[in-house]
């Protein structure tokens, strides 16, 4: 271990072998972020298509079945292929760094869990070029478009999903028992990070509710293949009950999406404000209330579906509450600001816009939640809109900014200020052109997941599909600037790197070797 | 917090790539034989893969342990991640509880045209009565289902048809040759043998502690021959498979996913056993034994859960 990782220089087979065989957290993380933007690059580009088909009224370049596929696969690819591992990958990266241990706790699983992923998603991508095509259901994959109307490779999108849960699980219980057991001497719960506590919430989630999403597909396997009921009311099982399951782990997977980019927030602004982070235990508890909460809001999107009102109104009440400890938070991220000596470096940039327009994805979340309402606002572009608000300019703007705020840490070199800045503010607006538009063609009625649309939703689809093209655009100068900070960035030397930045990460020397805290440091 | 002043880090490992190769393979392999037409050769493949680096992993995990290489900071790390693991496991059966109350509680009343638990549904009683009649006219609401709402609409035409017989409790003059009773009495003593064993190694007494681990390996297979003759029973003389209609389906899957831990946990057992009778273990070192046990009373207390909601309460 007293050499360092092999490098290009060490010969083909060393090199490889040291990614596929890697037990070092930060080879991990690594391999964890490129994955993540591989995928977010192919959802992406499902996505471009999807904008390029609804330019104009009308099929032009697509059949609708196809479409059906893209819009599955863009949000699958999305949720599972690229935010999740994004976030696990910032985890593998930082959190030994951050409570001072010396690596993961279970370094050979922590291996198998990133390795899963590649093979779960090659066998989700190649559906698309099987007969009968890919999954063409939505990421939602409701019973029983899923089930009785679904093309065979829905068989090969079960047990991916299988796979990639395993991999989720055999995560988390690694990110928990680091957390829990690898703490530097002093580093009290209470001391911990902020990133690091959204984490452990996090991985509790995952633990708790991916056994539930392998539960679902389980149900549909059975009832494809084996001649069981659970969602054919014909034998005295229930759709509903699909959605109920699904949705029982589909809430707190939408936290465990932006509970992680809560925490990269909280660790970015209180740098670039120098000042600590305002009200660190009302965050923690804040945090832990959501994750409590996510377990009991369920059936909130489910609304329409056919409920009695006791359920309809006890659903729409504990949703609301849920922008409590939310608020909690967007305040605490405010008045950590507030008199502070702001700068506006791209990792801040993100991060404020991380703060406003997840705040705007938060009310449309609230309008969604009155059950009334929702009648109308149910399966538009409008819940489209909201949850790209919380998706994109949350997890995706929060995890650019971690990308921007740590890059330097990672590589030892800065990256370059202005292409980034230049990113931020393509994507910024860019992101707004896209899905602004689209709150008002939902509240018009234009529906989600159709590869058409009438004459009267033409402007602002034209208008969605520019914005779109230009996010897309501003991601292409992301890794531009990323791949061109590692081949040519001018060098950082100092431990800090930011002037205000707190943490043991930031006191190992730049960039950070391949071993750090092999010896425990002391918390004060 | 760690009290640890140097760390263990594995050095590089092949195990993991392979393991994750075999997984793609086995799923992979599943998927294209449960198609019509499809063969079981991938996944067998799959499968040989996964036994075979799944042992090598845990052999070298035991030797490890053994040369004296896992310090007191990893073997914590193993105790959470065997109770996290099964925490998750938990999780799965409560996604099939979960779906055996909603149907129990609200489905099932709602097909058959009533309100589903009186206070808490308000639904008007002619709309549920008018879904009921035009939907599935003539179903009745009744748990086990043992008529189905495509029976009653359909009649021989029906795809799901409901089984001849049930598995309820069928009352106190045959109490003795129900099986689910014995089946209870057997995992039930298993998790005392179990303890019994325990203490035992704890006291390091290692003749009691074989003999009891011993048991506990044979209540285990006996209780899967008990399950298995209650399926082919099933199959063969009740009339209730898979395929009739809600009650088959909750009743196969809930037991089944039970039985196949019950087999996960006597492999497990079944491997400590042997591991005892080589010699391992120590009275204070013991880990690979205790995750194995709370494995066992984790399958346990699932069963206890299953027999009341799937047996006795119907």
């Amino acid at each position: 271990m007293a050499h360092g990782p092999a490098t290009l220089a060490d010969g083909w087979v060393k090199y490889a072998s040291r990614w596929l065989f890697t037990t070092n957290h930060k080879d991990i993380g690594t391999l964890y972020l490129w994955f993540s933007f591989a995928m977010f690059i192919l959802g992406g580009s499902f996505a471009m298509v999807i904008r390029a088909e609804l330019f104009q009224p009308g099929m032009q370049l697509i059949k609708p079945e196809f479409f059906n596929q893209m819009t599955t696969m863009h949000g699958l690819v999305m949720v599972f292929g690229a935010i999740m591992p994004a976030f696990v990958g910032l985890a593998n990266w930082l959190i030994p760094m951050m409570i001072g241990a010396p690596d993961m706790a279970l370094p050979r699983m922590n291996n198998l869990s990133f390795w899963i992923l590649p093979f779960a998603f090659a066998i989700l991508v190649a559906t698309l070029f099987m007969e009968g095509g890919g999954p063409n259901f939505g990421w939602t994959f409701y019973a029983p478009l899923s089930t009785t109307y679904a093309p065979d490779t829905v068989n090969y999108f079960i047990f991916g999903v299988h796979i990639m849960g395993a991999s989720s699980i055999m995560g988390s219980i690694n990110i928990i028992a680091t957390v829990m057991n690898m703490r530097a001497p002093g580093m009290t719960y209470m001391k911990m990070p902020m990133f690091v506590w959204t984490w452990l919430i996090t991985a509790f989630l995952l633990v708790a509710v991916m056994p539930v999403l392998a539960g679902a597909v389980t149900m549909m396997l059975m009832d494809i293949n084996f001649g069981t009921s659970f969602f054919d009311a014909a034998g005295g099982g229930d759709p509903v009950l699909f959605q109920h399951v699904f949705w029982f782990f589909g809430h707190p997977e939408v936290y465990i999406i932006i509970l992680p980019a809560f925490g990269v927030v909280s660790q970015i602004i209180p740098t670039f404000s120098r000042k600590p982070l305002f009200g660190y235990s009302s965050m923690v508890y804040a945090t832990a209330s959501i994750a409590f909460m996510s377990f009991i809001v369920w059936a909130h999107h489910m609304f329409t579906v056919g409920m009695p009102i006791a359920g309809e109104l006890y659903f729409m009440y504990a949703t609301m509450l849920i922008a409590v400890p939310t608020g909690v938070k967007v305040f605490n991220w405010i008045t950590t600001m507030y008199k502070g000596s702001l700068t506006f470096e791209t990792p801040m940039l993100f991060s404020i816009a991380f703060v406003i327009l997840f705040t705007f994805g938060g009310f449309t979340g609230l309008m969604l939640s009155i059950a009334a309402a929702d009648i109308q606002y149910h399966d538009t572009y409008f819940v489209v809109a909201h949850f790209h608000y919380v998706m994109v300019a949350g997890a995706v703007f929060s995890g650019t900014a971690a990308v921007y705020y740590w890059l330097p840490k990672w590589c030892g070199k800065m990256y370059d200020e202005t292409m980034g800045k230049v990113q931020f503010w393509i994507a910024f607006i860019g992101f707004n052109i896209t899905f602004m538009p689209q709150h008002f063609l939902g509240l018009a009625g234009m529906p989600r997941r159709y590869a058409d649309y009438g004459l009267q939703f033409a402007d602002w689809n034209m208008v969605s599909s520019i914005g779109a093209f230009m996010y897309g655009a501003a991601q292409i100068l992301f890794l531009f600037n990323v791949v061109r900070t590692i081949t040519h960035g001018k060098p950082v030397d100092k431990p800090e790197v930011w002037e205000g930045a707190e943490g043991l990460e930031w006191t190992v020397p730049t960039p950070a070797p391949y071993h750090t805290f092999e010896k425990p440091p002391q918390v004060k | 917090m760690s009290t640890e002043s140097s760390y263990y880090v594995p050095e590089q490992s092949k195990l993991p790539i392979i393991t994750a190769t075999g997984m793609g393979i086995l799923a992979f392999g599943a998927a294209s034989w449960v198609i019509e037409g499809g063969s079981p050769t991938i996944f067998l493949i799959g499968l040989l893969i996964m036994v075979l680096v799944m042992y090598k992993w845990w052999s070298i995990v035991i030797d490890e342990n053994m040369r004296g290489l896992a310090n007191d900071q990893l073997k914590k790390s193993y105790v959470l991640g065997m109770l996290w693991f099964i925490f998750s496991e938990l999780m799965f059966f409560v996604a099939f509880f979960g779906a055996l109350f909603y149907v129990r509680v609200f489905a099932n009343s709602w097909l058959g045209g009533e309100a589903a638990v009186g206070l808490f549904d308000d639904t008007p009683t002619d709309a549920a009565a008018a879904n009921n009649q035009i939907l599935w006219p003539g179903y009745q609401a009744e748990w086990p289902v043992m008529v189905t709402p495509d029976q009653m609409a359909n009649g021989e035409d029906a795809q799901f048809k409901g089984p001849e017989q049930n598995m309820n409790f069928p009352g106190w003059s045959s109490l003795l040759s129900w099986l689910p009773l014995w089946n209870t009495v057997v995992l039930m003593t298993s998790s005392v043998t179990v303890h019994i064993a325990h203490t035992a190694l704890k006291n390091d007494n290692r003749k009691k502690f074989n003999t009891w681990l011993g048991i506990t390996v044979a209540l285990g297979i006996f209780f899967l021959f008990l399950q298995a003759e209650e399926y082919i029973h099933a199959y063969q003389h009740m009339g209730l498979t898979l395929e009739t209609g809600i009650y088959g389906t909750t009743f196969f899957l809930l037991t089944g996913f039970h039985g196949a831990h019950v087999t996960l946990g006597t492999c497990m057992l079944l491997v400590q056993w042997l591991r005892g009778l080589k010699g391992h273990f120590s009275h204070d070192d013991q880990f690979g034994f205790e995750a194995a046990s709370w494995y066992w009373h984790f399958v346990d207390v699932v069963w206890v859960g299953l027999f009341l909601f799937v047996y006795v309460l119907a």
